[in-house]
């Protein structure tokens, strides 16, 4: 073959004639998935699927995949996006559709727009959470919550492998209350209702909607949180879903981040 | 029984090695098989997910009808806690079943420094680490891979060691456990392991019974009524028919090697004094190249993977390897598909094999283990590479835009003196002198990579004495002076070795006898777990327990290790037959130590080592007169149901 030169591309690559914006789950067992597992498999996938991505260029071309504010290692999502740059003009229903046979179970595409006008990072500033506490009572998690929500600042301390860091959970919480799902959300796993003692496990349900900062809030950073102002602990790990995420309006409600692309797709 | 397990998740380090339900990975219905294996490899996930031979019987067990295959990896210390803590029995990540419920728990011995972590998944499964305490109920443990080679150092632990290549033996160590179990389980555990004693290519270690000598040395080995007086190895002929893996597991966890592999030959004849691959897997049979290209084309697909790695000891030696890498690079050209030959030597090596092969991925730098740094320690490993050749080679590969060097070498071989290592150096240097005219430039790396050598039984070396990593720390000591005395050349020189201390550690399991098994488990009850690891290995801890062990029978560490044998000594694997034969063995170590050279027989007239008449096998090269089979690689998504993602076979 011929050897690169100086100046010529090592490894010309056709240009991202379109980008399509997916949404996508991490459920049950893979929800353990970090987001550097998450990326592999997908770019493993577009492969299988021979879905045409766009490749940088240089000597380690890597497919385009951009992502957004992925969710935290053993925390499930049912509102994940990734843009995918791509070589050929799709329709995104069968991108969907062929990543989606791609991908592991588990991993599991929910919706692909064509991207028009804003990117996504300026369309989401917020996540909803659903978390479930098993073995804590709903009347114990509304009382920490009351306690919570009635502060001004509360910050907890993360360790992170670069050192520890605080965090104002209070100031990122947006809403949090009592209860399941709201309207629109993806079904989840059966929760076991509220229990009495002697009559079944009690898990109480709580849904937060938290304003993403700078570092982002997590679930888990609420939970601290919650154990500092009221001393509420759970005597299992709790399992947190991310329902969605989005633009705040004024009531505290999400829009959908690929909506707008809909329309335009569609109309 | 995932359920228990999952709380246990979130509190340890990368949670999703324990999970399982990657991509191409099996999970059959527990009723529907007769005879079910857990399959282990004794390291963690991200070592040994990508192990090829797991991977392979994985496939062909679960191909069966009647059988089913689960994995398993070793668990790291933070979760083997937990599960102590909270009752939780060593599992399967496939179906999350305990160990203990299968009928064969297969492991795969890659290097003896999985022995400890044996120990802890038989511990945690709550099976008796001892063979002789389990009963009808418990798994047979079935060990396997390059290392059951000399199985007697975990003969203890172990039921049955499977000498030699699996892919047929597990079928037929499947029947014999699946007939025993149809009968009623008649005569229990010590019938089924003499109806496996008297099949091919498995060993019960309860069926020999070892004698000792009072010089410290093994007297006998004596068959019980019977087992074979001696087992010999299996070996898989025409690799063509067996396309295995087929379909490679996708880790969910980064590995240590992400890509797809396809072994194009088995075995090798180059006849490296030090390398047990190179001895015990002959004879060389390649895999034609229309089947390594059927095979690429599968593995592809099924996984999605960016790189197939063309897997054997010495891939440019493939007797078709010009076209394969051609042909391969056309296929995939401009899909970002690359490919990489993980073993190349000096001598077989061009740099049209090395440009195709980085066509369509990333150039990163070449390799080559000239292993000996004197042409005098080369003669006495059989590693025929001079250093003239090196440098052709080199100065070809900075010429053509290649930037960095590695370069691969043992210390502490048989006969080695200081000079041997020295020359390193001188290499190194030219290696630097050689790229920088070549390419012009000042920034030409080299890299030397150095191992302390570690003898291995069924090798020409089985009999030397082991250098004291004391010697090759003080050898590396002054290599790295030697290195860096030009400093003009030195600066562009990286050196790497680790402490040569378990490498020693690594001489008493591989060289070990049955006595060395009280050496693992006392390391095993003090806490060692992932002797492979330098984190977790203490060398401190199997020096004490070695000397609390041995020392009272009459034996020791170094006698193990530092001392050389002598023909007549009875060898721990004398009875184990991995088709070589032992004058020829002992005539190619006499070689060795007055520097003759052995050729291959690849090219050169058969030298009797023995394995193709004991084996009845014989080398299978080509070239095959196939051709590689043209597919069209195309998109998928977005194009007519015609094409979509199909192949034009032609």
């Amino acid at each position: 073959m011929a050897r690169v030169r100086p100046g010529e591309a090592a490894n010309p690559a056709p240009p991202t004639v379109q980008r399509v914006r997916v949404r996508f789950a991490k459920r049950g067992r893979l929800r353990f998935l970090s987001h550097r597992d998450v990326a592999r498999s997908f770019e493993r996938a577009v492969r299988r699927a021979a879905v045409p991505v766009a490749h940088s260029h240089g000597f380690s071309p890597h497919p385009r995949l951009s992502w957004i504010g992925a969710a935290p290692t053993g925390s499930a999502s049912e509102a994940e996006y990734v843009e995918i740059g791509l070589t050929r003009p799709v329709d995104p229903a069968d991108l969907a559709a062929a990543l989606d046979a791609a991908l592991p179970a588990g991993l599991d595409v929910l919706d692909a727009v064509v991207a028009e006008g804003k990117g996504l990072a300026d369309r989401i500033d917020a996540s909803r959470w659903r978390v479930e506490l098993p073995g804590v009572r709903s009347a114990d998690l509304a009382a920490a919550l009351d306690a919570l929500l009635a502060t001004d600042s509360l910050v907890v301390e993360r360790v992170t492998p670069s050192g520890r860091r605080n965090i104002d959970v209070r100031a990122a919480l947006v809403r949090a209350e009592v209860g399941g799902a709201g309207p629109g959300d993806a079904p989840v796993d059966t929760v076991p209702p509220d229990g009495h003692p002697g009559a079944g496990p009690t898990c109480a349900i709580m849904t937060a909607v938290v304003r993403q900062t700078t570092p982002a809030v997590r679930p888990d950073d609420v939970l601290g949180a919650l154990d500092v102002v009221a001393g509420l602990r759970p005597p299992a790990p709790a399992k947190a879903t991310r329902m969605a995420q989005g633009l705040l309006d004024h009531r505290g409600a999400l829009a959908d981040p690929l909506g707008s692309d809909r329309v335009t797709t569609r109309g | 029984m995932f359920a228990d397990l999952e709380p246990l998740l979130p509190r340890v380090s990368k949670p999703v090695q324990y999970v399982g339900g990657e991509l191409n990975a099996q999970l059959k219905d527990w009723e529907s098989a007769a005879v079910r294996w857990a399959l282990m490899y004794p390291d963690a996930y991200e070592v040994g997910l990508p192990n090829q031979g797991v991977m392979i019987l994985y496939e062909v067990l679960n191909e069966r009808a009647d059988a089913l295959a689960e994995r398993c990896y070793a668990v790291w210390p933070d979760l083997e806690a937990l599960m102590r803590e909270h009752a939780v029995p060593a599992f399967t990540v496939d179906g999350h079943r305990p160990l203990g419920a299968f009928d064969l728990l297969g492991v795969s011995f890659a290097t003896e420094l999985g022995y400890t972590n044996l120990l802890t998944a038989l511990d945690l499964a709550g099976i008796p680490l001892h063979a002789v305490d389990r009963t009808d109920e418990h798994p047979v443990v079935v060990a396997g891979g390059h290392a059951a080679f000399n199985p007697e150092p975990i003969a203890d632990f172990v039921d049955v060691a499977a000498l030699g290549d699996g892919e047929e033996v597990v079928g037929e160590i499947t029947d014999v456990v699946r007939d025993w179990k149809a009968q009623g389980r008649p005569g229990g555990r010590a019938e089924l392991l003499a109806r496996l004693a008297a099949h091919d290519g498995c060993y019960v270690p309860s069926m020999y019974e070892v004698e000792y000598a009072p010089d410290g040395g093994i007297a006998a080995v004596r068959p019980r009524e019977g087992a074979p007086v001696s087992v010999t190895k299996r070996t898989t002929s025409d690799l063509d028919s067996w396309p295995y893996p087929k379909a490679p597991l996708v880790p969910l966890a980064e590995t240590v090697h992400e890509r797809a592999s396809v072994e194009i030959f088995r075995g090798c004849t180059r006849g490296c004094r030090f390398c047990q691959a190179g001895m015990i897997t002959r004879p060389v049979r390649e895999r034609s190249l229309r089947g390594i290209g059927e095979m690429v084309d599968a593995a592809v697909r099924a996984s999605g993977f960016d790189e197939v790695g063309l897997l054997s000891l010495s891939s440019a030696d493939h007797s078709e390897i010009a076209e394969i890498t051609k042909g391969l690079a056309d296929r995939y050209e401009g899909t970002n598909t690359g490919l990489s030959l993980p073993s190349t030597r000096v001598d077989a090596f061009n740099i049209d094999l090395a440009n195709e092969i980085s066509r369509n991925g990333r150039r990163s730098g070449l390799t080559f283990a000239p292993e000996g740094g004197s042409e005098r320690i080369r003669r006495v490993i059989n590693k025929m590479v001079s250093e003239d050749d090196l440098i052709r080679t080199v100065s070809e590969a900075f010429a053509q835009g290649w930037k960095q060097v590695k370069l691969y070498f043992m210390c502490g071989l048989p006969t080695e003196e200081d000079e041997d290592v020295l020359e390193i150096a001188g290499m190194a240097h030219r290696v630097i002198q050689a790229g920088r005219a070549a390419s012009g430039r000042n920034d030409v790396r080299c890299t030397i990579s150095i191992g302390g050598f570690v003898p291995k039984p069924h090798t020409p070396f089985q009999w030397a004495a082991q250098a004291h990593p004391d010697v090759v720390d003080e050898r590396l000591r002054k290599l790295r002076d030697a290195v860096n005395s030009n400093r003009k050349l030195g600066r562009n020189i990286g050196m790497r070795y680790h402490d040569g201390r378990p490498s020693l550690i690594e001489g008493l399991l591989a060289r070990g006898d049955r006595r060395v098994g009280r050496v693992i488990e006392r390391v095993w009850r003090e806490g060692g777990r992932f002797d492979g690891w330098s984190e977790h290995f203490s060398y401190d801890r199997w020096t004490a327990a070695a000397r609390a062990e041995l020392e009272p029978l009459g034996v020791s560490l170094e006698w193990f290790t530092t001392r050389e044998r002598d023909r007549d000594e009875v060898l721990p694997w004398d009875h184990l037959d991995s088709g070589l034969d032992r004058d020829w063995l002992w005539d190619d170590w006499q070689d060795a130590l007055s520097g003759t050279e052995q050729d291959d027989c690849r090219w050169t007239p058969c030298f009797d080592c023995g394995v193709c008449p004991s084996t009845g096998t014989d080398i299978e090269v080509g070239p095959s007169g196939t051709t590689l089979i043209p597919l069209t690689v195309v998109g998928g998504v977005g194009r007519g149901p015609t094409d979509g993602g199909a192949s034009a076979g032609g």
